[in-house]
Order: structure tokens, then sequence, then C-alpha cells
């Protein structure tokens, strides 16, 4: 787990292969694609799910990014999209890892019962650099609408990424980074 | 007694929303900057150099700095000589932050009713406005537009007396702790200290619009800040939350005379992003 490790070039959709080779720690650049969905979208979609319906996405391997981004300025490709707080997707989160969902990138702290299904299934928690949206921002480059337009910010979208900057922080292991990283600096 | 058309506010308040979500403020950016070289962790330098990256990079191109906007927050120090005149003046002021939300490129955050029904008004409104009357016939507008990720992780306790320093020292340090990486640190810890429930919580949002390098002036309160920000960066949070020593940029404590029987303490947590902007009318 360590954090000088070189950077990881990845490709999403995720492979169990891909997965299996990410370490707590890792910092990584994503190419591909990925959905944009937060707390409104995953509602919506774990309610579909319990009433049996078919979802706008098929999650299979599929990175989910928690994300509501800022309007796009004319001559842009999207505004300023940064993570938002991974905790308050944490209560849909394992219903929608069992559906496939691979990887997920958002910030800040997850609860026990993700972690547990990370490590069940085989699905990986990246952080992004929250507040940083200009910056990633610049790695999306391309935006299509794929559901719940009427949520606005928080539609469902689908970016094309090329070397979207994120460090691993629950690996398919369940190690947990967040612990790891404070312990090592804490001086209490 | 000087008139002021409530106009000129709506203009004023639009362009301060756009100028503190583009612009960070410049002694904060500077102290941001200073950081990355006192930083012990090298993963946390790397966060450190991102994020200011991208605050250069939002002013260059005139973009939110985050696309959380926030819950726009409008401190309004009013001369008692001042008359406005042109119409209602928190109408106006909503309207300026309507038309530089829509007009700025600025996400809508704001949703009408809490708890049941959620819809977004659309324009970010309304404000929350905060005005004090101050001598003078002068209007100071702060506009500190807030996120939610620090926002959440506030908190407030009823303390007594007998609580102490200690009781204070270990309230604000368990508050920044326990919110590790949730509110985008490096944070500004802004603590409010006195009064009652709401002075305390009013009083630690408001000594967020503080700049960095700033002291309480009294030398007790003073003395305070900087011991609270010592401890505050052995908690290990670091840049992002990732480890490190670098949790907080600042500690700000406003205090407030209080009841024999209390010592309330709010915590209100900024993030790295601590948006500001100000003019005067």
């Amino acid at each position: 787990m360590s954090e000088q490790a070189a950077i990881k070039y990845i490709q999403a959709p995720l492979s169990a292969e891909t997965v299996k080779d990410l370490r707590a720690g890792d910092v990584v650049r994503i190419s591909g694609y990925i959905y944009t969905a937060r707390d409104a979208a995953h509602k919506r979609l774990t309610e579909a799910l319990a009433r049996g319906e078919k979802l706008p996405l098929d999650l299979k391997d599929n990175v989910i990014y928690y994300v509501g981004p800022s309007p796009t300025k004319p001559g842009e490709v999207v505004g300023s999209a940064g993570p938002t707080t991974s905790g308050r997707m944490d209560k849909y989160t394992p219903t929608m890892i069992e559906q496939g969902m691979r990887g997920m990138i958002g910030k800040g702290l997850r609860s026990q019962e993700v972690i547990d299904a990370c490590k069940e299934h085989g699905a990986v928690y990246f952080a992004a650099v929250g507040g940083a949206a200009a910056v990633i921002a610049q790695s999306i480059k391309g935006e299509e609408m794929i559901a719940y337009e009427d949520l606005g910010p928080e539609a469902i979208r689908r970016y094309e990424v090329e070397n979207f900057p994120a460090i691993v922080v629950i690996d398919a292991e369940g190690n947990d980074f967040y612990k790891v990283g404070i312990a090592k600096y804490s001086k209490e | 007694m000087r008139e002021i058309n409530v106009s000129e506010v709506t203009k004023v308040v639009s362009q301060l929303c756009k100028d503190s979500c583009y612009y960070l403020p410049e002694e904060l950016l500077a102290k941001l900057k200073a950081s990355i070289d006192t930083e012990e962790s090298p993963l946390g330098k790397e966060i450190l150099t991102t994020i200011v990256e991208n605050a250069e990079l939002a002013k260059r191109k005139d973009v939110p700095i985050c696309q959380d906007t926030g819950l726009t927050v409008v401190f309004m120090d009013i001369g008692q000589d001042v008359h406005f005149v042109g119409g209602d003046l928190y109408t106006a002021i909503h309207a300026g932050v309507a038309d530089g939300y829509v007009n700025g490129y600025l996400r809508k955050s704001s949703v009408d009713d809490p708890l049941f029904i959620r819809k977004n008004t659309n324009d970010n409104t309304p404000a929350i406005i905060h005005t004090t009357i101050v001598p003078g016939d002068k209007v100071k507008i702060t506009v500190s537009p807030k996120g939610c990720g620090s926002e959440n992780m506030g908190a407030l306790k009823m303390l007594k007396p007998a609580d102490g320093v200690e009781g204070v020292i270990k309230f604000v340090v368990d508050t920044v702790r326990s919110a590790g990486p949730n509110p985008c640190p490096p944070v500004t810890v802004g603590v409010g200290i006195g009064g009652n429930m709401e002075k305390a919580a009013l009083l630690a949002k408001y000594s967020l619009s503080r700049k960095v390098g700033e002291h309480n002036p009294n030398p007790q309160y003073a003395e305070l800040e900087k011991k609270l920000l010592e401890l505050v960066n052995k908690t290990g949070v670091g840049p992002s939350g990732l480890g490190g020593s670098t949790t907080a940029v600042a500690v700000n404590i406003e205090y407030a005379p209080t009841h024999i029987g209390g010592m309330p303490v709010a915590v209100n947590l900024n993030c790295h992003a601590a948006r500001r902007a100000e003019a005067e009318i």
C-alpha cells in the first residue's frame, strides 16, 4: 500500500482482473466511460429495482461517479465536476454492487456495509480530490444524457474520460486507505 | 440619511456570487501554496498542488472552483443612516443571487422544502441572509457560498461551564477528527462560543468570513486559536483526509456573553475552497 507507487492507468468499464490488481493507496488514471449518479438518482434506481423494473443503464462492470456538475459554459464539454460526499449513497450501495457495479468515485468515508460489499463482490472505491472540480473537468471529454433528465445536476449522464485522476481508497480485499493514511500521520 | 436604490444591491450581490465562486481569496490561496512545502505526506503534497492548480485554473477560466456552489450566505452590515428605496431589500438580494447563479453558470442546489417535496428552486434562492445594523451610511455585503460536504460535518454542543477550556478543545478536535475526509480538508475551522444555541451557531458561521492569518483581537482567544490549529493538525487527517499534517489552515473563534449556567459551542467547518467576496456600497 505504498502511496508513492507509480500511477496505474486503467480502463472503465472495469474488468474483474483490473480490480484485483488495485490496492488501497494506489494512484490511478481512469480512461473510458463512467456514469454519474448521486442521491436522487440512487433513490430512483434502487426503487426501480425493488419494483422489478429494468434499469436505464446496465451496472455490470461499470463505474459510478458521485457528481452533480455545475452548468456547462458555452464552448466547454462539462461544467466543474468534482466528487460529492459518498457516504450519502451508502444506503443504496450494497444493492448497486450486487447488481454488478464494479467501481465508485467520490470522496469521504464509507460504511462497513459498503466495505463488506466491495470485498464480497470484488468492487473498488476511488476518491477524487474533493473541490478540484475545474481540474477534474479537464479529463472529461464527452457527455451524454442517459436518464432522469428532470433531476438537473442529479441526472444520470455518461462521461467519456481520459486520464481521470483518482486514488484507490477501498480495494477488493476490504482495505480502507482513509484509516491507513490517517493512522500513519496521526500524532495524537 | 443616504438613499440607496435596491437595484444597486441586486447588481452587487450578483457580481459577488460569481466572483466568490470563481476566485479563491488571495490570502487563502497563498496559505494553501505555502502548505505544500510544510506538508509531511508525499500524497498530501500532490493533493495540495492539485488544489492550488484547480483554484488557479478556475480563476483563469472564470468557472466555479467547486461544482457545489453552495447555499448562498449573505452577511450585510447596514449603516443606520441608509434608507433603501426602489423596492424590498430582501427581494433585491434574492434577485441578485438568482441573476448571479443563472448567468454565472453556477450550480443551483437549493430545494424549497427540506423534508417532503425537495424540489429545486432552479435559481439557488432563497439566500440565507444575516443583517446587522451598524453606525454610518454605508452597506457592506459579504457573500459566502458554502457547499454541503463541509456544512454537514458541523456540530453544536451545549457544554457546561465546568467543562472549561479543555471541554472546548476536546469538542473542536473531536469534530474535526470524526469529520475526516468529508469536509474536504484542509479546512477552516469556525468556532462560536457563548451566547445561546442559535447565537453560537451564527458566530461559528460568521467567524469563517475572517481572512486567513487574522486572529481574534482578544489575546486569550487568539492563543486558543493557535493551540487548536496545532492540535487539529496532529489528528493526521491531512489533505483530502488521506493522511498528512495539513488538516486545517486556520481556526477562527468568535465569542459572546452567555448565561451563568451555560457554555454553548458550535463548530462550523469550511472546505479548502472557502469562498468569500465582499463589497461596500
